[in-house]
């Protein structure tokens, strides 16, 4: 239950930056989720928020303290592992009560305190089992209520789901949602790679890449306005078609002449100077609408359709080999439409525009 | 025919044994016995597949019944009998074991060995295990307190001989003593320690095998379980003590009683340094002095040192079992 604020932290392994320049504000009862592809430093930032890991620049202040080189135990953290780790040889009871053990509580404290944390999670009937005696959810349930036992500042979640099958995914997930809801004031950190887990859970996502934040903001925010070509295409499933075209009109709105033939307007203001711009056009796929009007934003061949019943999804044929295959959502089935030329457009609130892989909008 | 030759053909005929006894047995029972053909075919099958493991089985199991099975059996019958093996006494030989002093201090040394060897050679092995998990140079004191394990019981103890040797020249322990200015002593001299002096050869030797296997054991703890520990407040000792022993129990123990097997057939170390004497005597060893004297009596020594190792043997297999499940 506390403020926390990563000034220009970085990560170095001897000569290698993993991560750098990690300025991040966190406040008292936020849920944050930290995204990105694999290896982008989304754990080791978790580890060392924990630490588990060596802050090697900037510092990390939890409740207006600096806590760079306060032990794990100290900084009143709790974490939950997406291998759950909890302790084999011990009971249910005994691995949630081991934190206020260590810690010297009476008997009295600790029996209330784990009573409950399995009150919460309904894990009262498991008490006495083993961890080898529980299901995959179960244990993460151990898991987390071990955290909620030690009552701690910040939890951090570390893929707490990536070790359950889709369904248990879902309902853990649910459960993590309402844990947040009835702890309003503790603060947690999620890591993820999980866009749907991020999307529902998150108070703000902060997408990670290539050793840093690309971007940080509401769920929403991101899904409309990401700032670059990179959250655009990581933020959503699937991802955002891009397309090359060049700035033909200018003002409070823009119309992009496409390299494919097409035309598009966007809601995005640009100046005089813009005209001739290069830009690349981005599209979700879901925004995507067929059209059979002359004024068309791409047309093209389809060369595969997924049909799932509640909306189709079409693959056009891409110009050359390398290029990545424009898709497109529509409701309905649309099965019949295999092979066939389809022209598409979309709204012109929907359409995004990035030059040199950053925004139009956050110039 | 010269040995060489002797010896290849002997390869020859023994390996050509094994992989012919394996395709014949094989072939007449697919072909002959069940064949998987006709209107049975499927039913064939499925008993050829039952007997299949007997096959491969049978070889070792004959050979064990034949060398393990006989000889306890027979050992037994032996130590009915008296010194000639002519006259039948019934448990005469092991009436007068038990009224024996010496054979009642090899019980009791024996006893010693089977708790002082097991439980240091284990501890200083977990120790030095969990010491040089995490150092630079652990794996080069690895290799170092392993080494003993490739040395022979007697070679073994050939080198403590000069250790111990009551020579200030020769032994350590009274070149130390003379440094001080004591008086040279023979420490297997000195009863009832002496024999831990010939325990700790054997801790010497035995600690690198527990060290190995319960270095591989530490390692295969999850590491989240101890950043977990570590997240929970848990400091050094508790993180040893409460989270990764517990969690290496079962190969603690395996490792533990095969020691303790291991203690109960060692007899070289004690033949070689006191042949038993000076109140050393240990069930193995007392065994070897009625050998070819008194078969009777060696046998019935036997047979009792087989009735103390049973015990731990079943638990060894049945924990080195559930440590595999």
């Amino acid at each position: 239950m506390a403020d926390l604020k990563l000034a220009d932290v970085e990560k170095a392994y001897g000569e290698v930056k993993v991560l750098s320049d990690i300025d991040l504000d966190i406040r008292k009862g936020e849920l944050i989720v930290f995204v990105g592809p694999s290896g982008c430093g989304k754990s080791t930032l978790l580890r060392m928020i924990a630490g588990l890991e060596k802050i090697t620049g900037g510092t990390l202040e939890i409740d207006g303290l600096v806590v760079n080189d306060i032990p794990p135990a100290q900084r009143g953290i709790a974490m939950v592992f997406q291998t759950y780790a909890l302790y084999p040889h011990m009971t249910v009871r005994d691995n949630m009560a081991f934190a206020l053990k260590i810690a010297g509580k009476s008997k009295a404290e600790i029996d209330e305190a784990v009573g409950r944390a399995a009150d919460i999670l309904q894990l009262g009937p498991y008490l006495d089992r083993l961890p080898k005696a529980l299901s995959g959810g179960q244990r993460q349930r151990v898991a987390i209520g071990r955290s909620i036992v030690r009552d701690p500042k910040v939890y951090l979640f570390d893929e707490p789901l990536s070790n359950l099958d889709a369904a248990l995914r879902v309902a853990t997930r649910i459960e993590i949602a309402k844990l947040k809801e009835s702890m309003p004031d503790s603060t947690m950190i999620y890591v993820t790679h999980d866009q749907v887990e991020a999307m529902t859970l998150a108070s703000r996502i902060v997408v990670l890449a290539g050793g840093g934040i690309a971007q940080v903001g509401s769920p929403l925010e991101l899904y409309e306005r990401p700032n670059s070509e990179f959250v655009a295409q990581f933020i959503g499933s699937p991802a955002m078609n891009l397309l090359a075209g060049e700035i033909v009109e200018t003002g409070e709105q823009t119309v992009v002449k496409l390299d494919g033939g097409g035309t598009a307007r966007a809601t995005i203001p640009t100046t005089d100077a813009d005209k001739g711009l290069k830009v690349n056009l981005g599209v979700r796929p879901e925004d995507l609408v067929a059209s059979d009007d002359a004024d068309f934003l791409y047309q093209g061949e389809v060369d595969l359709v997924e049909a799932l019943g509640e909306l189709t999804v079409l693959y056009f044929k891409p110009d050359n080999a390398e290029a990545a295959p424009v898709l497109a959502k529509l409701a309905g089935t649309h099965a019949e439409l295999r092979g066939k030329a389809v022209k598409l457009k979309a709204d012109p609130s929907k359409i995004h525009l990035f030059s040199n892989g950053v925004s139009l909008l956050y110039r | 025919m010269p040995p060489v030759l002797q010896g290849i053909l002997t390869i020859i005929i023994g390996v050509g044994g094994c992989v012919g006894y394996f395709y014949a047995s094989n072939l007449i029972l697919d072909k002959v016995i069940f064949p998987a053909k006709g209107p049975k075919a499927g039913i064939n099958i499925n008993r050829a597949n039952k007997v299949r493991p007997w096959l491969f089985l049978f070889p070792a199991m004959f050979a064990l019944g034949l060398y393990l099975a006989y000889p306890v059996v027979g050992s037994f019958w032996r130590s009915l009998f008296d010194r000639s093996g002519a006259n039948f006494i019934g448990l005469g030989n092991y009436f007068d074991l038990f009224s024996e002093s010496t054979f009642r201090t090899a019980v009791f040394n024996n006893l010693l060995w089977v708790l002082f060897v097991p439980a240091m050679a284990t501890f200083l092995g977990l120790l030095v295990a969990q010491l040089t998990d995490r150092l630079s140079w652990g794996n080069i004191a690895k290799s170092l307190i392993f080494m003993p394990m490739a040395i022979s019981f007697v070679g073994a103890s050939l080198i403590w001989k000069f250790v111990y040797a009551a020579n200030p020249d020769i032994g350590i322990i009274n070149a130390l003593r003379d440094f001080f200015g004591m008086q040279t002593l023979d420490p297997l001299q000195v009863q009832f320690w002496n024999n831990f002096f010939l325990m700790f050869i054997l801790v010497w030797i035995q600690t690198g095998f527990a060290m190995v296997i319960l270095s591989a054991a530490l390692r295969g703890i999850p590491e989240e379980t101890i950043e977990a520990a570590i997240i929970d407040g848990a400091n050094a000792f508790q993180i040893f003590f409460q989270i990764k022993v517990p969690q290496i129990m079962g190969t603690i123990v395996v490792v533990w009683t095969t020691i303790t097997i291991l203690v109960l057939k060692v007899f070289d170390i004690v033949y070689t340094m006191t042949g038993g004497n000076f109140g050393t005597h240990i069930l193995p060893s007392y065994m070897m002095t009625y050998m070819f004297r008194d078969d009777g009596r060696a046998t019935a020594v036997a047979f009792v040192i087989m009735l103390l190792v049973l015990p731990v043997m079943i638990w060894n297999i049945r924990q080195a079992r559930k440590e595999m499940r």
